[in-house]
């Protein structure tokens, strides 16, 4: 139901603008908002209730005479609901900002056309229990983002990020392909869940695991591959930017729910865990060192992005690595797992409102240079406190959500090896640097004369904005109760591979 | 498929296809031999899919009226059906961005039309 309202609604949307704007927007909204209620029922169902698979066409998962499910399924779990919160919330926002900002623009059908598919395909990523469907979903999500990506045609610099969202996401989709493809040939099957409970862990899922590695590497723009990131970023609108961001995350999803469920104890833990580590090391460190030089504010914001998720995959891949010891996952590997996750959703909600905030700028100044900038505190002051906001969280400052999931992780990482936690640290003070640079830059000091004329923006780009910083802010103020019902159950699902597999394959006799 | 060197012919083919793709891919600037890379890389891939099917001697996997005798596995040909139609629309958005950045820059040479590095 979830994955098809948005893809019903993709359809339709462009029949409804033929009749009027206001009913397409009314229309894209109220099936957006019916779609984040839903998640919110199933949410609530899953975590008094365990995790829901649903067969699509048929009632039993495994049909009457087959020891292998041959259906196509949905499996939903928290760590899953989790992640379809995140885009729920994201997604309905950027609509609501993208009402006023591309109001200059052109093909408004398509735009929402494009943008319900890709909330369709990203859904689709974090729900399914089947390899192919992660494939399909995974390029519907690309498509349509590096359409949107490059949605403004009229600018020389929008088809050239486009295309190389498009390129990047072609080859790791065809990467992802292809270890599919491997693990047909081993087994026949291609449910997550079954592939799970077969798992050999021979050289070819070895093979395997090193491509859907490399393959979602490059999605998430970790570093060695991270050079698309910031070109894609700073072109597209910034409420889709916000929307890729979440895109990139449901890759980061499907990283972990094939290193954690699909291979699990099985995998050779501390090396795939350190590999993991490292990657996320590099994005921090070079992710901010690169954030430093830039005078583009969007790219700026956008390399401090590879930070971020740096931050996020060594929760995770701390986590990873001594997932098959019982002891230390107790006393830190489940903490770090859980820092992990609640850094995924305060990623989302910051640097999305950090881009929603340079989106507005260039919306009213027409570039994004930080060298032209100036004054701009004067002139759009609610603006500009919502980017002071989400430049403190990021770097982890104490009120804000920022720090509650950044103290997760060093805590824990800390215990693992000490020396990774004191890294963490000083990549956050540079953040605050990164920040304090473009903030000063771009807010502070007289009012420039050429931008007098500069007025706040309008309401329903505010109301977006408005609504992360809240969700910000009570992130900030009350990281218990976020930890206890949603990162807890999150990481107890990835850890707990074997509820996973009975989900699919009943309890094994 | 112990000894049996016929039937390996088609994982070299796609071994090779997979190789020449990414050296098409790493190492072209034109922007439309690089698409041509990518498409090159699907193929090889959907070989590779379909190869994984076959049994020797089989036929093709159609229920009514089906001859007596072992079929090939009819699932990587769904697979490979539904990835010939996303590669379709992968490749159609490709070559229309690299359309429109020709009119843009008025080249298709990647080192020329990528003004925005680092």
């Amino acid at each position: 139901m979830i994955i098809a309202i948005p893809l019903l609604a993709a359809f339709l949307t462009p029949l409804i603008g033929r009749i009027s704007g206001k009913a397409r927007n009314t229309f894209v909204i109220t099936s957006l908002a019916f779609v984040g209620f839903l998640v919110i029922i199933l949410a609530r169902d899953i975590f008094l209730n365990g995790l829901h698979v649903y067969t699509l066409g048929a009632t039993e998962p495994i049909p009457a005479g087959y020891m292998v499910p041959i259906r196509i399924m949905l499996e939903v779990d928290s760590l899953s609901i989790f992640m379809g919160i995140i885009t729920a919330t994201i997604s309905l926002i950027a609509v609501i900002y993208s009402f006023s900002f591309m109001k200059g623009e052109t093909g408004h059908n398509r735009f929402y056309t494009l943008l319900l598919l890709l909330v369709a395909g990203m859904f689709g990523m974090e729900f399914t229990g089947d390899m192919f469907n992660l494939f399909v979903f995974l390029e519907i999500a690309s498509i349509s983002g590096a359409a949107l990506v490059a949605f403004r045609i009229r600018f020389a610099d929008s088809p050239e990020g486009g295309f190389k969202y498009i390129v990047i996401s072609a080859i790791s989709a065809l990467m992802v392909l292809f270890a599919i493809g491997l693990f047909y040939a081993q087994y026949n099957l291609l449910n997550i869940g079954a592939l799970a409970q077969a798992m050999q862990y021979t050289m070819l899922d070895k093979m395997a695991l090193a491509i859907l590695i490399a393959a979602f590497a490059i999605k998430l723009g970790t570093v060695p591959m991270h050079m698309w990131l910031p070109d894609t970023y700073s072109v597209a609108p910034a409420s889709i930017t916000a929307m890729l961001l979440v895109a990139s995350q449901a890759s980061m999803y499907a990283l972990f729910r094939i290193c954690f469920t699909l291979y699990g104890v099985t995998l050779n833990l501390a090396t795939v865990g350190w590999i993991v580590i490292v990657l996320g090391l590099l994005s921090m460190f070079i992710g901010v060192t690169m954030a430093i030089r830039q005078t583009d504010l969007k790219r700026l914001i956008a390399y401090n992005c590879v930070c971020e998720s740096g931050f996020i995959l060594l929760g995770l891949g701390v986590g990873l690595a001594v997932l098959g010891n019982p002891g230390a996952l107790a006393t830190y590997g489940t903490m770090a797992i859980s820092g992990g996750i609640f850094h995924m959703i305060n990623h989302a909600l910051f640097e999305g409102l950090l881009f929603l905030v340079a989106g507005a700028i260039f919306y009213r100044i027409g570039t994004r240079n930080l060298n032209e900038m100036g004054g701009l505190g004067h002139l759009m002051k609610f603006t500009s406190i919502l980017f002071l906001l989400g430049a403190l969280a990021s770097s982890g400052i104490p009120p804000f959500n920022g720090f509650a999931s950044k103290i997760l992780i060093y805590e824990s990482v800390y215990q693992f090896n000490p020396i990774l936690a004191i890294i963490g640290i000083l990549v956050s003070i540079l953040t605050l640097a990164v920040f304090m640079k473009a903030f000063f830059s771009a807010f502070t000091g007289p009012v420039l004369p050429k931008y007098k004329a500069v007025r706040e923006v309008p309401k329903s780009m505010m109301i977006g904005m408005a609504t992360l910083a809240v969700i910000i802010v009570l992130f900030g103020l009350f990281p218990g109760l976020v930890r206890e019902w949603l990162t807890d159950p999150a990481a107890n699902a990835l850890i707990n591979q074997g509820a996973y597999i009975e989900g699919i394959m009943g309890v094994v006799p | 498929m112990t000894g049996n060197i016929p039937f390996n012919i088609p994982f070299v083919a796609v071994a090779a296809l997979i190789s020449i793709a990414m050296y098409i891919i790493i190492s072209q600037r034109n922007l439309i031999k690089i698409v041509m890379g990518i498409s090159i890389l699907a193929a090889g891939i959907n070989l590779f899919l379909i190869t994984l099917g076959y049994r020797e001697g089989g036929v093709a996997p159609i229920y009514t009226h089906a001859p007596q005798g072992i079929m090939v596995l009819p699932v990587p040909q769904a697979l490979t059906l539904t990835s010939i139609v996303i590669a379709v629309a992968t490749l159609a958005l490709m070559l229309s961005l690299v359309i429109s950045i020709y009119r843009h820059t008025g080249s298709i040479d990647s080192e020329e039309s990528r003004k925005m590095k680092g």
